[in-house]
């Protein structure tokens, strides 16, 4: 079985971001990556999926040939290639929803299970996994937290406001991870020396225009400040008479 | 001026869910003309102009999508919007696909400047970024967040029986309950959420009776604490958790990390209990007290207990 995870680098979680000079997008000048909290999961997916069923994984990013960084980390762990679509210009285009599936169909449809994070930390968009399998017409399920394959078919369980949802569908599919459904591996020395000799390759995607314009982007307002009403239990009067009369929360 | 569909889905009592009457409260503030399209609430009265109820034995994500996409041909309309919901957020990037348009998720705010302006936070709300559709049709797909618009009315248009699409790929076959019919975090009017500071897992009963006192709070966790196995997932407010912003969000033995801060800072009112008066959290809250979570805890709870009673 072909599968293939899509991952994604992104600015590092404890990032504090500024602004670039010209308002209109994130300064990536001084920018720290990494690979995006749910693509490990996705990417872990892919791995187990492999041992399960045979098969080979490919990792698969879009961006600049830096994003190559990333995809060695997925083959320390037990990916068997990596492929990075290259935009060199990927950030001053950004936020595309539409280029960013359409370049990940051409590597999708040499598989039958293609893995995405639920939503990547940066844009945080959630898009690209249900755009990817819509535009392919292959079934989806999103957020998923538990995943069965027997043969061609499959089942799969996410949450919502409404329960825990189970899904029935047929392969091929796109899955995007969730937390929950599995633990990520890390790479063991073992791993990063066999990375080493595994291929990346480079390809030229099809890139489609950004339907999206970015108006502006700024950073959030700041709260006003709050107070200290008090130390301990003794606090707790002072607290629910705030909650109360200048708050009216209760 | 733009014409909205608006998808309405049901809760899981198959009434009209809040979130999905705010996504139309949100396109009737902007929109000259509105088409709810409802599944699951037994075509009840939408406040909408015209109002569609899809009409299916099988739920499918595709299906819905092919549907929205269809009934957007058919109205000539903009822009399609639903919650931003496990359902919505499921949907949108499938309907987007179909009209060839871009998803604009989590939306927070909404203005019609010669065209609608999409204004949604990135990088877990450390980034605001403002955006539009640009494409030939012009077309968008949002989700919206809840509670940042104000809810359309109880309205008086009952739904048009429309048989559901039969593009039938992953289907649904069960919703089940979670425990206890516990309240979501990212559904509940309130949250008293705990970290590391309340020292072991046992310790979580004082926040789930804090909790309790409320009648209508949820309990929410750090992701140290469910990284440690103390608490589920689903219970963790973050950026690698859950979004919310509850109009009273109480955070226990919680330090601040920024990692959760992205996840809450939204909220209305937020109250930090915490042992470190440097902590973080603290530069956020509204109202904070300093001391051991576990002594303040049950004083805390006991003084709701005779507020809500005396409300």
């Amino acid at each position: 079985m072909n599968i293939v995870a899509c991952i994604k680098r992104v600015p590092a979680t404890e990032t504090q971001p500024k602004v670039a000079a010209d308002g209109m997008g994130l300064d990536h000048s001084a920018l720290e990556y990494m690979l995006s909290f749910y693509d490990e999961i996705a990417l872990e997916e892919a791995i187990r999926s492999k041992e399960a069923h045979g098969g080979e994984v490919t990792a698969l990013t879009l961006g600049p040939t830096e994003a190559s960084k990333e995809l060695r980390d997925c083959l320390a762990r037990g990916a068997d290639k990596g492929r990075v679509s290259l935009d060199p210009a990927c950030h001053p285009r950004e936020p595309r929803t539409t280029p960013t599936p359409t370049a990940a169909t051409d590597t999708a449809r040499g598989a039958e299970l293609v893995f995405c994070g639920r939503q990547a930390t940066d844009r945080d968009n959630a898009a690209v996994g249900p755009m990817l399998a819509t535009m392919l017409g292959w079934s989806c399920v999103t957020d998923v937290i538990e995943l069965h394959i027997d043969g061609t078919s499959a089942t799969a369980k996410r949450e919502s406001e409404r329960g825990i949802e189970h899904f029935r569908f047929t392969l091929p599919a796109v899955i995007t991870c969730q937390k929950g459904l599995n633990e990520p591996r890390y790479a063991g020395l073992k791993g990063i020396m066999a990375a080493k000799k595994k291929p990346i390759e480079e390809a030229e995607p099809m890139l489609v225009e950004s339907a999206t314009e970015v108006v502006g982007v700024s950073l959030p307002p700041a709260r006003p400040a709050g107070r200290i009403v008090g130390e301990g239990p003794d606090a707790v009067p002072a607290l629910l008479e705030a909650l109360r009369t200048e708050a009216k929360v209760l | 001026m733009s014409k909205i569909i608006v998808f309405v889905e049901a809760n899981a009592s198959g009434t009209a869910n809040r979130a999905s009457l705010e996504a139309l409260g949100a396109a009737k503030s902007v929109g000259s003309d509105v088409v709810a399209v409802s599944y699951g609430i037994g075509g009840a009265a939408l406040d909408a102009p015209k109002h569609i109820a899809l009409e299916g034995e099988s739920y499918s994500p595709d299906g819905t999508a092919a549907d929205l996409a269809a009934i957007f041909a058919e109205e000539g309309a903009t822009a399609v919007f639903l919650a931003s919901t496990g359902v919505g957020r499921d949907v949108a990037p499938r309907v987007a696909a179909l009209l060839d348009a871009p998803c604009f998720s989590d939306v927070t705010e909404l203005s019609d400047e010669g065209g609608l302006v999409f204004t949604r936070p990135t990088l877990a709300g450390k980034l605001i970024t403002r955006v539009r559709a640009s494409g030939a049709n012009g077309a968008a797909v949002a989700t919206l967040r809840r509670n940042c618009f104000g809810a359309a009315e109880d309205g008086t248009t009952a739904g048009a029986g429309r048989p559901a699409a039969a593009d039938l790929k992953a289907i649904l076959t069960e919703i089940a309950a979670k425990e206890g019919g516990k309240l979501d975090v990212s559904e509940a009017p309130i949250i008293v959420s705990g970290g590391r500071g309340l020292k072991e897992p046992a310790n979580f009963k004082l926040i789930e009776d804090l909790a309790a006192a409320f009648g209508n709070a949820a309990v929410g966790a750090s992701r140290a604490v469910v990284d440690a196995g103390w608490r589920p997932h689903g219970e963790q407010v973050g950026q690698t958790g859950k979004t919310v912003a509850p109009g009273l969000y109480i955070a226990v033995g919680i330090s601040g990390a920024i990692q959760h801060v992205a996840g809450m800072k939204t909220s209305k009112v937020i109250v930090a209990i915490n042992k470190d008066p440097d902590a973080p959290i603290f530069k956020l809250a509204d109202y904070g007290i300093v001391g051991d979570a576990l002594e303040i805890l049950p004083v805390l709870t006991e003084a709701v207990k005779g507020a809500m009673a005396g409300a």
